[in-house]
Formats: structure tokens, sequence, C-alpha cells
């Protein structure tokens, strides 16, 4: 019965049926008023359900995109490289990381990265948050950030300095290329960027969910927002939870808007994740929190993790990027390549 | 904000009769539900739900501020923007002026190595008036092991602060202004947290010190993960009473002993440590805390806890180190206890790297707390 597929009330679906529409084949040739009579609902009501109908039925009729879609709503592998091809990455400001990442943080897509307290996810939390900002002519998005801090983990004084480092390499860049290219002026202040980055504070899983369903609203009215950085995802929903059932349905709602978001706007989401011990194979292990439910909803997910006296990141999920590590270092201008001489990128 | 009512929000009659209806009276119950649960519990179609919902969420969702907005407000209307100095020069300047407003700071080491001894300085500081580096205000001491000695408290004062504590009005003014809990149980901690949030601002209260987190739980009767379930709510309640109120809060946690099954890497640093054996004879061994000693209190908390102090004894010197802080790098100064409270030995921190900031060491230090430890250099 596809009647089921239609996002209507129980009652008007009750009405439908016993009226005798089970399928949607019967309702595409009738007329809204013979629809309303025979079912017992109000014209208003016929004309909604015809009109669901009809959107989930119809066949090639309406393309979209003007290129030729079989499907409604389709678009095919070729154009889709296109876009992806010209999609500008989020830096790390780490080579290396950028490296193993394809570019950098990719918009469009949800980014999960977890690890234990004090490998640094706040910082990469926080410089993304700063590089979205970088103008197009060195190479960034030239746009504004949100961040979400779940934790009170944020602190300005350490966006400043991250800010006033890249502004500082930003000028470092205009003086190698002065000779060659026009240079870029950088009218930007560490002020302005701090400017540019949204800080919504949330104290339950309750402001989470609602934030989140608000932000499509809110990226509506401030188009220039790039990247969403949510710090951490995981506090809240960590406790307060006696229904685990429950939280994997809230959890995955959750994502499921992210992506949605993500892709509407074309903006990158970076979500920040804590490690819990899991027991597999007779061993404790560490593992991203939020359970095995979770770890599906992302598109990407890096670890940070220590590797004797380094920090190394690993890709662990992707859909595009090879399994590799690189090392990176927190400094006080921010992320950085890691100092060591025996850096490498292993690849799986 | 979470527990508003669906009474309050300005939604469209017939679906707010319908929300009262079927039990759904805060914003928290109808959000906890998926649309499509909403559809069927309410009967209504999907385009009203989605209405219904993204109004309470306007509703609900904080509002928000730019991070320069939150910088300007941050100095203009607190203490050194946000910064509580503890006196140590060293320490401060790594902190950024000091302990933290309105999050968590733990200090964490084993006994008797002087955790206390730096609750009872801060204690003193911050009830001092603000032209001698206090926050003029009053302390809330919770002391779990009954290790508060006012006695310590005056001596301290008496020799950091001479021309203050020898008037005696002026001692007695002081001292008056630090009030001392001492629960006996988890459940009389948990009613004290709640008159203390209640009664937190109008009684001015400038500084929480909770000594020691850990020892209210390991007087219950639950091991391991049920244990630190327990403190969830109190470590959430805590975190945000330390943010409404932008007040520090100071906790102290005990140490353990590592278990043998202790997680300490991924799944996947298994492959990647015998990929690398295979491909170049290099054997990357995993990272392990080769110290016996961690923090109690497990990993939640760990991640709870925005700045993290370790205090450790190491070849016969005592070390403070800066473990977990978003703004300080990874430093350890040394220190000793005096008459007059805890003193750095050199402002000058070393920097130490890698996980080794993470890790307590207890050697050359007189009491040991745990006898499952085989060797103790």
């Amino acid at each position: 019965m596809e009647i089921w597929r239609l996002p209507i009330s129980a009652s008007q679906r009750g009405k439908l049926i016993s009226a005798g529409y089970t399928t949607l084949s019967s309702l595409s040739s009738i007329s809204s008023s013979d629809l309303a009579r025979e079912s017992k609902v109000s014209e208003s009501e016929a004309l909604d359900i015809l009109k669901f109908a009809s959107h989930s039925h119809s066949g090639g009729s309406e393309m979209s995109s003007g290129n030729c879609s079989i499907f409604e709503g389709a678009q095919n592998a070729w154009d889709m490289l296109h876009e992806e091809e010209s999609l500008v990455h989020i830096t790390t400001s780490s080579a290396d990381l950028d490296n193993i990442l394809g570019g950098g943080i990719h918009c469009k897509e949800v980014t999960e990265i977890g690890g234990v307290p004090g490998i640094g996810k706040t910082q990469l939390g926080i410089q993304i948050a700063v590089n979205v900002q970088i103008p197009h002519g060195f190479g960034g998005l030239g746009g504004k950030a949100i961040y979400i801090d779940t934790e009170g983990s944020f602190m300005v004084e350490r966006a400043l300095q991250i800010a006033e480092a890249c502004i500082g390499d930003m000028s470092e860049y205009n003086r190698f290329i002065r000779k060659d290219f026009q240079a870029c002026e950088i009218r930007m202040q560490p002020k302005d960027i701090l400017g540019n980055i949204f800080y919504f504070r949330i104290c339950s899983y309750t402001e989470q969910i609602a934030l989140i369903n608000y932000l499509d609203k809110f990226i509506s009215e401030h188009k220039d927002v790039k990247v969403v950085v949510v710090d951490s995802v995981t506090f809240h929903f960590r406790q307060d939870f006696d229904d685990m059932a429950l939280r994997t349905r809230v959890l995955s709602g959750m994502a499921l808007k992210l992506m949605k978001l993500a892709k509407k706007f074309s903006l990158a989401v970076v979500l920040l994740n804590q490690v819990t011990t899991k027991h597999t194979e007779g061993s404790f292990q560490l593992a991203l929190a939020l359970g095995d439910s979770w770890s599906h909803t992302c598109t990407n997910r890096i670890v940070l993790y220590w590797n004797g006296n380094e920090r190394y990141a690993y890709i662990d999920k992707s859909p595009s990027l090879r399994s590799a590590s690189a090392a990176y270092s927190v400094t006080p201008r921010g992320i950085r390549n890691s100092s060591s001489s025996c850096k490498r990128i292993r690849m799986m | 904000m979470a527990n508003k009512m669906i009474s309050e929000i300005p939604l469209p009659k017939s679906i707010a009769n319908v929300f009262a209806a079927r039990n759904i009276s805060t914003a928290k119950d109808a959000l906890s539900l998926t649309e499509f649960e909403l559809m069927e519990l309410l009967d209504v179609g999907l385009t009203e739900v989605r209405s219904a919902l993204s109004q309470i969420s306007e509703i609900v969702a904080p509002p928000y501020q730019t991070a320069l907005s939150l910088m300007e407000q941050r100095f203009q209307n607190e203490h050194l923007g946000g910064h509580f100095p503890t006196g140590l020069k060293g320490l401060d300047a790594a902190l950024c002026g000091g302990i933290p407003f309105g999050v968590l700071t733990e200090l964490v080491g084993p006994a008797g190595i002087g955790k206390t001894q730096f609750c009872l300085k801060l204690s003193l500081l911050a009830s001092l008036p603000t032209n001698c580096g206090g926050l003029d205000g009053r302390v809330i001491y919770i002391d779990v092991e009954s290790k508060f000695s006012s006695r310590r408290l005056l001596e301290i004062g008496l020799r950091s602060f001479p021309e203050i504590f020898q008037m005696k009005e002026m001692a007695q003014e002081m001292a008056g202004r630090i009030f001392v809990l001492r629960p006996s149980s988890l459940s009389e901690f948990t009613q004290s947290l709640q008159q203390i949030k209640v009664s937190l601002l109008q009684n001015q209260v400038k500084m929480l010190v909770i000594d020691s987190m850990a020892a209210l739980v390991s007087g219950e009767h639950e091991q391991g993960v049920r244990r630190q379930q327990t403190l969830s709510w109190h470590i959430s309640f805590i975190k945000s009473l330390a943010e409404f109120s932008r007040i520090p809060v100071v906790v102290t946690n005990q140490v353990r002993s590592q278990s043998h099954d202790e997680a300490s890497q991924y799944s996947f640093q298994e492959y990647l440590s015998c990929a690398v054996q295979s491909r170049d004879g290099i054997v990357e061994t995993p990272t392990r805390y080769d110290s016996h000693l961690v923090a109690a209190l497990g990993i939640h908390w760990a991640h709870a806890v925005t700045t993290r102090l370790v205090l450790e004894a190491k070849s016969g010197q005592r070390f403070i180190k800066v473990a977990k802080s978003p703004i300080s790098p990874p430093l350890a100064f040394p220190f000793h206890i005096t008459s007059s409270g805890i003193s750095l030995l050199s402002d000058e921190g070393m920097e130490l790297m890698g996980p080794e900031i993470n890790s307590i060491h207890c050697q050359g230090h007189n009491e040991i707390i745990n006898f499952r430890m085989e060797s103790l250099v």
C-alpha cells in the first residue's frame, strides 16, 4: 500500500484506505472535489493529498537541473564531479593534515573529529573557525563561522591569539609574492575575525536539538556562514539519557539535519566528539563516544591520538580519502605542522 | 530554557491543543521525539509538525553573540577579563591571567602533595579585597574529607599578607568570608549543591572549592563504570552552576593505580603499528603511560574539566603541571610548600612533550596510597 509513503496524518490515511484508495496510481486521475467527497476529507486536505501523491509518483517530466535527469531530484555523477572539484576546502593550517584531508575540511560534508582530553580538539575547532574567514585572494572561503559550545571550552583569548597568528601568516605570504603577483591587501584585523564567529552556548540537549533546528533559519539570514563547529556534540548526550533507543533516534535525527544544512548551504559541519572505552575482542580499547549507530552517521571521521610524543590525526572513515595518519602540533599560533624531523605521513 | 512550557510558546491554537491533549507539556518532551513520532502521536500532517517544531526550536534555542562581543563583555564586566590570579606568577602567565571563571579547574595528584594547601591559599586569596589581588567575595569550601584547617588558613594569611592579618578584625572578616560545608554522604552533597545554586548570587559567592570530588564516590559501594555514572549528574550540575554564575570552581581529585586492562589505544593503532613494522622493520610501540598512577573518576570526568593541573613528585621535587588547558602550552613548574602556602621555585615553566604532561609520578615522596603497585623508585 503506497499510501503509507505519503506524509499525511494517520486519520487522513485511514479515510483514504477505507474509501478504497490504496495505491498512488488510484489517486493520479481523480479530481480533488471527488476525493473530498468520497473520502470525507475537506477540499483543502484533498488538494494537499493529491499534491503529495503527484510528487512521489511523477515520472520524468519534471527536470530540476535542465540536464538529462531521469529521476526527479537526482543528479548524475558526471555533473557531481564537476561540482566536487570546484569546492574550496577549509585549511587546518597544517600542511600535512591538509594533505591527508585532500586539501582541508570539505564543504557540503559532515566531519567528525574525536580524541582524548587534551589532544587539541577545541584548538582545531577554533583554528577552523578562524581559517574559514581567510579571504578568496589567499585561497580561502572568506566566510563566517558558527561555534556551538556545549562545554564552555571556548576561550576568547585563545581565539584572539590564533586570529593574530593567521593574519601574521597572511602578511608573510604577501611579502613573498609581492614581487610576482598583485598581492591581496589585508584589511582584516584580529578583532574583525572574532566578530565573524557567531558563538552559541548550549546548556542541555534540548537546547542543542532546538538550536540545530533553528540553524536553517539563522543561516538563511546569514548566508556567508561557511562552517558550523559543534564542540562537543557528545557532552549533553552522555548523561540524562536512560532510554538509549531514544538517544540513538535523537542523535540520528540531529545528524540528518546537519547533513541537510551542509548540502543546502554548501558549508562544512565539524563535530567534535569525546572518547570512551569499549570492550572488544577481550580487551578494552578507546573508541569515539555515542555508540556504534552514531559512527555511521558522519561522512568523515578523524581520530586525534598520541603516538609517542607526537599528536597524530588518523582518517578513520571517509568516502573519498584513503586511510592515512599525519602528525600535527598545537603551538601558540594554533595548529601547525609537527616540528619533529622524523615526521612522516603514513598510508595504510 | 529547556523546560519552557509549550503553553507559553505562541503556536497556532489547534496544534497547541493537540500537544496539551497528548500530554506534551514542555519543549523538552516535544523536541525529544522525531518528526514521524510526533506525526503519529498527534495525528497531524508533516507540514504542521515541522512548523510547530521550528517555532518551538526558535524560542528554545539560545541567543548568539559574536566572539568579539563576548570578549568585550568579559573584559568590561569581569575581574581581569575572567581570570582569578593565583599568586603563582609563572602559572598565572601560562593561564593568561589565572584560573578561568565559569569553568571547572581540577587539581589532581597523589595524597599529601599539596592539593588542599593550594585550595586553602586560593580560598584565602578570593576573600581578600581587590586591591590585594582578591575577588572580594565569599568562598564556599566543600570539605569532604575533613581536611580544612582554619588554623593553617590563618597561618598562611599571616605569612603572606601580614599587613592585613595582623589586625584581628581584618583576619576575622576575611576568615568569616569562607564557608565550610562538610557533607557526609553523596546525597547530602547533592542537597548542598542545589541550595548553593539558589543562593549563589545573592550571597556574593565568588568561588567554589570542592575538596575532593573522588572522595564523594569512594564511600559508595559501586565500582568502575557505575561509579563514574553516579557522578554524571553532579558533573553537569556543577558545570552549569559555574557557567551561569561565572565564578571559578576548583575541584580536587585523587589518583589511583592503573589497572592492566586499562584502555590506552584505538583499534586502528594496532593496525598502524603492524603495517609500519612489515614495511620498514621499525617497531612503534603503542603509547602507554609508564607511570602507574592515573587520575581517578575516569575519562568522562577528564573531558568535563576545562583545566587540569597535575601535582606530582619526581626525584624528590614537586611539580605542578598544566596538563589540559585551552590556552596554555604543557608546562611544568617546580613548587614547594612553605608556611605561607604554596609557592613556585621557578616562574619559567619547563615545556613537556607528548603525553608526559598527563602522567602522575609519585617518586621520592613519603606517602604512598595504593599498595597494589609493584615498585616505586
